[in-house]
């Protein structure tokens, strides 16, 4: 499928638009916010319901505590702040009082990743895929653009139980089309290929679609698809493709160690062991830099996952 | 609304409850559970306006109350079970494995009462304040209750949320401190004081008020002091002062008895002094 560039725009500005279109359906939905409003783009909402927004301060644990509590009176409860406070930071309350205790809350995190840009690694969380996914009961979800961080926003409101919702600060390539359904668990085959299979989620299905096409000039026929629900991850999507193709790319934007690549290789090694290729963070934290510039060189360019398909199929 | 002597009578089977409980698993925290069982039995059986046999989490349409300090389980399990929450019955599987009676409370095992999983200090209020929320959303005139530890002061989060619900004037929600002055490695003032505790949340906003949590009399009356500072448009807080270990005389006045769990001997020695009113279970 060729898939075409509607605008550049951020995953975040997806959330928020995304915020306020499922406020006005459900008015069950309420949203927090640990001073980051503008950050999160949380702006529309705040105007349109401000009986149902609550500014909470720097106080991310108290945060995650009292939509726990909301849930308890029939509410869905949006937490907004960077991605590294809505999970290192408050791992124990979400564990404890959202997880172990089945709340509806749906933590919502921004600026994930190295494209969190300059501010550096403080903020740079690169873990939180792996500390969420290992929770019991949690769903975890990195959309891949602004049209699906707004599906995505919109579509957690209707499943019962905890969610991550993990979305970006840059404007990045928006190229899913509005009328392309988003299904929580549901992998979406973007290109076709026979040759190697590419499993990537969040920033990284653009440069992956850009790394296919190079490929294809090379005379590799990729498949890709965009797994935006890593948990619960579509098993039955990645046997489909890596039994066809023989050989596995993971390309995320996160660490190494417990993120979307993990939850492949766990899955291949126990049904159908092949070569797995991991695009991904090695072991290290960040830097303050350019989005481009730290993408580049922490291996996570359209020239990393060429690189790493060509392995992938050397390794067949 | 039960009187007095009932709610006196109560709270001794409560205790022997707590004692058997803890004994039957030789594990749980049989000080605190017995120090505050004055207050779970006045709230339970007296304050608050609750629908024992149609248990619902939402909680609309009635008060709630959420425990905090998660480690006085025992307590929290035997009030549920004797106001008709569960069979009592139930009480004898605590701590023991595929029970609904964790050792903190969750609620995983579908627990009839359990709105929230406890242990973990510090997180109580926090949800409290959420459920508070809820009710005013939902323009619930019921209260929210929520009972937290002395030592859990300690906890960061716990000032997150002080200040929150003082800042917003909060009034649907009282919140009770288990003042026992003793924590896990010995009196709170030694292992880390709390200084002036009543200073401190009326700096938070928060209107204050002391009692003898050990005292049936008073805690009913606080209860209604409280309910009626309810409204005012600040969040309340009593300062219970309890003695752990309350009702069993070599229980009192230590430390010792905070997640001990008596032998035979001691357990014999404890039950001796508490009246078997209701029927054990």
């Amino acid at each position: 499928m060729e898939l075409k560039v509607i605008n550049y725009q951020d995953t975040r500005s997806g959330f928020g638009a995304g915020l306020l279109e499922v406020g006005k359906k459900n008015e069950k939905v309420v949203a927090l916010c640990a001073d980051l409003i503008g950050s999160l783009k949380m702006d529309a909402f705040v105007k349109e319901f401000p009986e149902r927004f609550f500014q909470m301060g720097i106080s991310e644990a108290h945060m995650i505590g009292m939509a726990a509590g909301l849930t308890i009176g029939g509410y869905i409860p949006y937490t907004g702040t960077f991605a590294n406070f809505s999970t290192g930071r408050v791992y124990d309350q979400i564990r404890q009082a959202v997880a172990y205790s089945e709340k509806n809350v749906k933590i919502c995190a921004s600026h994930a990743g190295l494209t969190l840009g300059e501010d550096g690694a403080t903020h740079q969380i690169l873990e939180d895929i792996g500390l969420m996914k290992m929770m019991p009961g949690m769903t975890v979800i990195v959309p891949c653009d602004y049209n699906q961080t707004k599906a995505a926003t919109i579509a957690i409101a209707d499943h019962e139980g905890p969610v991550y919702l993990r979305f970006g600060r840059p404007k990045v390539p928006n190229f899913t089309t509005e009328d392309r359904p988003f299904i929580i668990g549901k992998a979406d085959v973007l290109c076709e290929g026979t040759d190697v299979s590419i499993f990537a989620a969040g920033h990284m299905v653009w440069k992956a679609y850009e790394a296919v096409n190079q490929l294809r000039e090379e005379g590799i026929s990729a498949e890709l698809i965009n797994i935006h629900t890593i948990k619960p991850l579509d098993v039955e999507a990645v046997m489909l493709s890596a039994s066809k193709t023989k050989c596995v790319v993971t390309a995320e934007e996160h660490q190494m160690n417990g993120g979307l690549g993990d939850s492949i290789a766990q899955v291949l090694s126990r049904n159908l062991p092949l070569p797995v290729e991991m695009v991904a963070v090695k072991d290290v934290f960040g830097q303050s830099g350019t989005p481009e510039e730290l993408m580049a060189v922490y291996g996570l360019d359209t020239s990393d996952i060429v690189a790493a398909a060509k392995r992938a199929v050397a390794r067949k | 609304m039960t009187d007095i002597n009932d709610l006196k009578n109560i709270a001794s089977q409560v205790r022997r409850d707590i004692v058997r409980m803890v004994h039957g698993c030789q594990s749980g925290h049989p000080g605190g559970s017995l120090g505050c069982t004055d207050l779970l039995v006045a709230l339970y059986f007296n304050q608050m306006r609750i629908k024992p046999e149609q248990f619902s989490m939402d909680g609309t349409g009635e008060d709630v109350f959420f425990l905090s300090n998660g480690h006085i389980s025992p307590l929290f399990y035997s009030v549920l079970a004797r106001r008709g929450f569960f069979s009592v019955a139930e009480l004898a599987t605590f701590r023991k494995l595929h029970s609904r009676l964790q050792g903190h409370p969750a609620t995983m095992e579908g627990l009839p009462g359990i709105r929230i999983a406890s242990g973990s200090l510090g997180q109580g209020l926090s949800v409290a304040i959420g459920a508070a929320w809820a009710k005013k959303l939902n323009k619930d005139n019921h209260l929210v209750y929520v009972l937290m530890g002395d030592g859990e002061q300690q906890e960061g989060q716990i000032w997150e949320a002080a200040l929150h619900a003082g800042a917003r004037g909060l009034d649907n929600l009282i919140g009770i401190i288990d003042y026992n002055g003793q924590q896990i490695d010995g009196p709170v003032d030694q292992v880390m004081s709390l200084g002036d505790l009543k200073a401190k949340y009326e700096a938070f906003g928060w209107s204050v008020i002391v009692f003898d949590g050990n005292n049936m009399e008073e805690t009913i009356e606080t209860l209604e002091i409280a309910r009626q500072y309810t409204g005012k448009g600040a969040p309340i807080m009593l300062l219970m002062k309890t003695e752990m270990g309350m009702g069993v005389d070599f229980m009192m006045g230590t430390h010792k008895w905070h997640g001990s769990a008596p032998n035979d001997e001691q357990k014999d020695a404890a039950l001796a002094q508490l009246d078997e009113t209701l029927g054990d279970y």
